[in-house]
């Protein structure tokens, strides 16, 4: 088959849209939207690492730091939420065999999280709106540097994510406990209580175990659907609070500055809603997906199930109290909070994390020997990520350690980026390769050179980016910052090598996945579905 | 006495290592669970062990550099330590100003940088010659932000706003802004 032929049908036929189901549909809606902000945020951060290897003539200072304000909102929210959200939504049914609560909700959550993703990123390249994602307190509503119409954009693109994600968080609960149409009536409560972990909590008080009446991953998806929902308030609050000052204050001429608002506090609140992203959400989900991913390459049962229930129940109330580690340089923050939040109970996500590891080896050890596949891989570089960014964590989350780490590269090098890179995104390639014959009915992968390709590049890649970065780090060199002397050129050239593997890793990707289901398939996902998903889940049940 | 070029390159091999066993590690691994052969699986005790061992480890690090990092006992009791001087600098439309420059450090005795932002969320980072960081702290307008800190060897140093505060906060340095005299080592990696 010649080339144009393959780009146009995909690998042998491709992906038949018509045959698809509508949850498949929205999935993959979701998935290929979040793989087109991946590489969104793979280039700006290619840029920044250009930049930072020498100042780039046609990027002023200002387009830089917009650069850097976007670039994790795209990452974060564009891509690793749609992944995520895509996947769950289709799991979710899937796993409790029921149809999902709404398809419309579903529709409406990735047009939200898509578009918003989309204006807040225009907030940044039309207005160079470049406050950074943690929008210290006031710098967000300081009209004297940003114009007030940055600020809004900026703001009403966070408020259509912040939209999906409630979207997205009420279909999933609503999922794990309704009644559909003509079904016996579900015990909604029970179901609840099992989803949060209550029944677990309680069955270490009982003489006799009560049945867990969702299956484990979901109870890692309600956990850390929890996250989600209370981080998204946490965001429009604090955008409710941008936007009156951006309007107070820049659109008309009102005296709102230094009123009101105490920066240390607003530091806390806002941490302590990121964390439930950072060190919550992402934690419990991806150990939720490894279990799930443990438990389908390997064809066993998980490990330990009830210490993995137990330790997600866990997970999410040290998500709750962690937040202080990220103000362990700030000197009005007590020390009190900085010991317990910040160091003590921090330490705890070296433990939860170490069983979730321990937990996951352990189930596939049982099945050896496995095939190596796509999916076991990525797996493997996904715990590995894991492996090597919460040690680097628990280090910078302590007293001594943090006064000479804090905002250095080692923190955004060796902890964020392989946390997300390595840690994060390849859990998603692993879940990717899993779903993908699920998803699209079989399609056959275009080229499996082409996907150790994209393992070794992304895997060397990730890792020698977050090395590097973080040797500079350690060398003294600042994050947010630009250096004009070339004082870390060095560190800089490698971290820029890498960063090029990481993008072209993700380029063979895309056009393996592209080549694979064919432009057609690809554009029919967005084509609505023929196929009623009631009508599935019958002939599913039956 | 430990400054933080000692602790950082401590950390810099140490976790190396880790990183490169770790590696290695999930390496072995992948190899193993591809071969054929007998599948022991792990009793309670290695579990317990290496939950015990996690819960050590993640704690156990506070109390090394508790014993072992100067700063962090002064920090922890610096309400009952008396300064023997401190300095007021102030933080305004991304300039740094302070009273006097280079601000005169005595070796061997507690110092205070005591910075005021009236405007935006800054940092204050104390940088070697060799770009190196001595100690930061974050300045958090209308709040107290002051760092306590003791010096042992001579040297020359930078102060720089280490946290982004807008696009200009890049070029908020003052170069020389701080020497330490009167000690009987040089800091090596801070001599103008
Ligand atoms: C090829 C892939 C990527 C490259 C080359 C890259 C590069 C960079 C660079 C150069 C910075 C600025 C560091 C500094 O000087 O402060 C940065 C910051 C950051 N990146 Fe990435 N990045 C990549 C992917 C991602 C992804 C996918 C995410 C999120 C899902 C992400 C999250 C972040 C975050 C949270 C920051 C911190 C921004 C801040 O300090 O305000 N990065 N990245």
């Amino acid at each position: 088959m010649s080339f144009i032929n393959t780009l146009i049908d995909g690998n042998e036929g491709g992906l038949k849209h018509e045959s698809m189901t509508p949850m498949q549909k929205i999935a993959m809606r979701f998935v290929v939207i979040g793989l087109l902000y991946y590489g969104l945020a793979a280039v700006e951060g290619m840029i920044m690492r250009m930049y930072q290897i020498t100042p780039l003539p046609f990027i002023d200072e200002t387009h830089f730091f917009s650069i850097m304000t976007v670039h994790p909102m795209v990452g974060i929210f564009g891509s690793s939420y749609m992944i995520v959200f895509g996947a769950f939504l289709f799991l979710t049914p899937f796993l409790m065999k029921k149809p999902i609560y709404s398809l419309k909700m579903a529709n409406l959550s990735w047009i939200t999280i898509g578009g918003g993703t989309f204006i807040m990123w225009l907030a940044g390249f039309v207005f160079s709106y470049a406050p950074l994602y943690t929008l210290y307190w006031p710098l967000p509503a300081d009209t004297a540097q940003f114009a007030a119409i940055g600020g809004i954009v900026y703001i009403v693109g966070v408020v259509g994510i912040m939209i999906g994600t409630f979207l997205y968080t009420y279909n999933i609960f609503k999922t794990i406990v309704y009644t559909p149409k003509g079904w016996d009536k579900q015990p909604s409560g029970e179901l609840l209580k099992s989803a949060l972990g209550i029944t677990g909590l309680l069955n270490f008080f009982r003489k006799k175990d009560t049945e867990h009446l969702v299956p484990l991953p979901i109870a890692a998806i309600a956990r850390g659907t929890i996250d989600v929902g209370l981080n998204a308030v946490v965001i429009s609050s604090a955008g409710i609070l941008i936007l009156i000052y951006l309007i107070g204050n820049g659109l008309f001429g009102m005296d709102l500055q230094g009123s009101l608002v105490d920066a240390l506090l607003y530091k806390n609140i806002f941490w302590w809603g990121l964390d439930l992203v950072a060190d919550g959400l992402v934690l419990v989900f991806v150990a939720g997906t490894w279990y799930l991913l443990a438990m389908m390459i390997s064809g066993k049962d998980l490990y330990m199930q009830n210490i993995a229930r137990a330790a997600l129940f866990v997970e999410m109330v040290v998500s709750w109290t962690v937040w202080s580690h990220h103000l362990m340089s700030d000197q009005g923050q007590s020390n009190f909070l900085k010991v317990l939040s910040g160091e003590v109970v921090t330490a705890f996500e070296l433990v939860t994390q170490g069983i979730a590891v321990f937990i996951v080896l352990t189930t596939l050890y049982k099945a050896k020997p496995i095939k190596v596949t796509n999916e076991l891989k990525f797996l493997l570089g996904g715990i590995l990520g894991f492996m090597l960014a919460v040690p680097a964590g628990i280090i910078q989350a302590d007293l001594g350690m943090n006064r000479v780490l804090h905002n250095t590269q080692w923190i955004i090098g060796n902890h964020v980026h392989v946390a997300i890179l390595i840690g994060l995104t390849m859990t998603l390639y692993s879940a990717i390769y899993v779903l993908f014959p699920i998803l699209t009915n079989g399609v056959k992968l275009y080229s499996q050179k082409l996907a150790n390709a994209h393992f070794w590049l992304h895997l060397i890649g990730g890792i020698g980016m977050g090395a590097f970065m973080g040797m500079a780090g350690i060398d003294g060199m600042l994050r947010r910052t630009i250096y004009y002397n070339g004082e870390y050129n060095t560190y800089m050239i490698l971290a820029g090598l890498c960063g090029a593997m990481i993008l072209l890793a993700f380029v063979l990707f895309l056009y393996n996945i592209i080549m694979s289901i064919g432009l057609k398939g690809l554009f029919g996902i967005y084509a609505p579905s023929k196929i009623d998903t009631h009508d599935c889940v019958v002939k599913a049940k039956d | 006495m430990v400054d933080s070029v000692d602790v950082l390159s401590t950390l810099k091999l140490v976790y190396t290592i880790y990183a490169l066993a770790a590696i290695s590690l999930i390496a072995w691994y992948a190899y193993r669970i591809t071969q054929e052969g007998e599948v022991k699986t792990a009793r309670a005790t290695v579990f317990w062990t290496y939950i015990v061992t996690l819960i050590i480890v993640g704690t156990g690090l506070h109390f090394l550099t508790f014993n072992l990092v100067p700063w962090v006992p002064m920090d922890l009791d610096r309400a009952n330590i008396k300064a023997e001087k401190t300095f007021k600098i102030m933080y305004k439309d991304h300039v740094i100003t302070v009273d006097k420059t280079p601000m005169m450090v005595p070796c061997d005795k507690y110092v205070i940088f005591d910075a005021y932002s009236e405007d935006l969320t800054y940092g204050f980072g104390i940088i070697r010659k060799d770009h190196t960081l001595v100690a930061q702290m974050q300045v958090v307008p209308n709040n107290r932000n002051d760092l306590m800190w003791i010096f042992h060897k001579n040297g020359t140093y930078d102060i720089r706003s280490t946290e982004y505060s807008g696009p200009k906060g890049a070029h908020m340095v003052i170069e020389n802004a701080i020497v330490v005299s009167g000690c009987q080592a040089d800091d090596i990696h801070s001599i103008k």
